[in-house]
């Protein structure tokens, strides 16, 4: 395949590419939730153990690996902005960074209403929770920083600082029911070991899972768009697109 | 199917506030951020309108 990347680099190019991706994933995720939904409230058995609380997990774990996913991307394309000083990477950054704190903020809400019934708190100083939590100072640092910035491309600059430095929580929280006792069960799943659940509840799992991923990039697709009009509206091409976009667009 | 009735549906096993609220919870979430990014844009495109009927 030979694809001009460089072309699609460039905001005025990849605004109109991504307005027409958006419905794509949009409908890929509506597509994979109402399957993924069905299998975890009609499908998937009761637990043993948990009974139906455990129907939680099609929420909790979905957004968790959501809110690790997204800022492991956020930090890839911060750090291709820092080395190519270039403005589309450093936007798309930006752009996942409120969806990726929105999956963290439900992971901790949602893992606070399983472990009430399930642990008997709301809250407890576990490794796994803390640095969760710290996932979301981290998302919340990010914008904060970028926003208190008024040249964007300093605030690109420090946001990729930010968003680099902290990668190194990620693995801290992938791996904190491995290295200390924590209250949070292991991995449901882990590479290289046979999930510890039934099938149906896997797949329910990971339909969701896969549903909030192309939400994600629903989402990302039509942040970054408003970022690009509202960095780069003086230029030329953004007139344009105002003036042809009729009405109220 | 793993339920006897609807009711026993929307009790889950008497977990009822813990799933509907974590399950509610997200979807809230998702809708909000929908609708706002849906006004952030029209705002953007308004005010670029703006600026250039300005010239």
């Amino acid at each position: 395949m030979n694809i001009n990347w460089f072309k699609y680099s460039s905001p005025q190019t990849f605004y109109p590419l991504a307005g027409r991706m958006i419905p794509w994933f949009a409908w890929a995720a509506s597509i994979f939730a109402v399957i993924g939904l069905y299998i975890s409230f009609f499908i998937a058995p009761t637990d043993f153990q948990q009974g139906e609380a455990y129907r939680i997990i099609f929420v909790h774990v979905p957004a968790a690996w959501m809110s690790m996913f997204i800022y492991m991307v956020m930090a890839g394309w911060a750090a291709l902005g820092l080395s190519l000083n270039a403005r589309l990477p450093a936007m798309m950054a930006q752009a996942l960074a409120p969806t990726g704190a929105i999956f963290t903020l439900l992971a901790l809400v949602t893992g606070s209403f399983w472990g009430k019934p399930m642990w008997g708190a709301w809250w407890v100083w576990d490794a796994r929770l803390t640095s969760e939590l710290i996932l979301l100072f981290l998302y919340l640092g990010f914008i904060a920083l970028q926003s208190s910035i008024d040249d964007p491309r300093k605030a690109d600059k420090a946001g990729a600082l930010l968003a680099l430095v902290g990668v190194v929580n990620v693995p801290i929280i992938y791996f904190s029911v491995k290295w200390w006792n924590t209250l949070h069960q292991g991995s449901t799943i882990s590479m290289g070991a046979a999930p510890k659940m039934v099938t149906t509840m896997l797949l329910g799992m990971l339909l969701m899972a896969l549903a909030f991923w192309m939400y994600t990039i629903a989402v990302a697709l039509m942040r970054v768009r408003c970022i690009m009009l509202e960095r780069e509206r003086a230029s030329d091409w953004v007139k344009e697109r105002s003036l042809s976009a009729g009405g109220n667009a | 199917m793993q339920w006897s009735s609807w009711s026993a549906f929307f009790d889950m096993g008497g977990y009822a506030f813990y799933v509907w609220f974590s399950f509610g919870l997200t979807a809230l979430c998702i809708v909000w951020e929908i609708l706002a990014l849906r006004k952030r844009s029209a705002v953007a495109l308004n005010l670029a309108k703006l600026l250039a009927q300005d010239k």
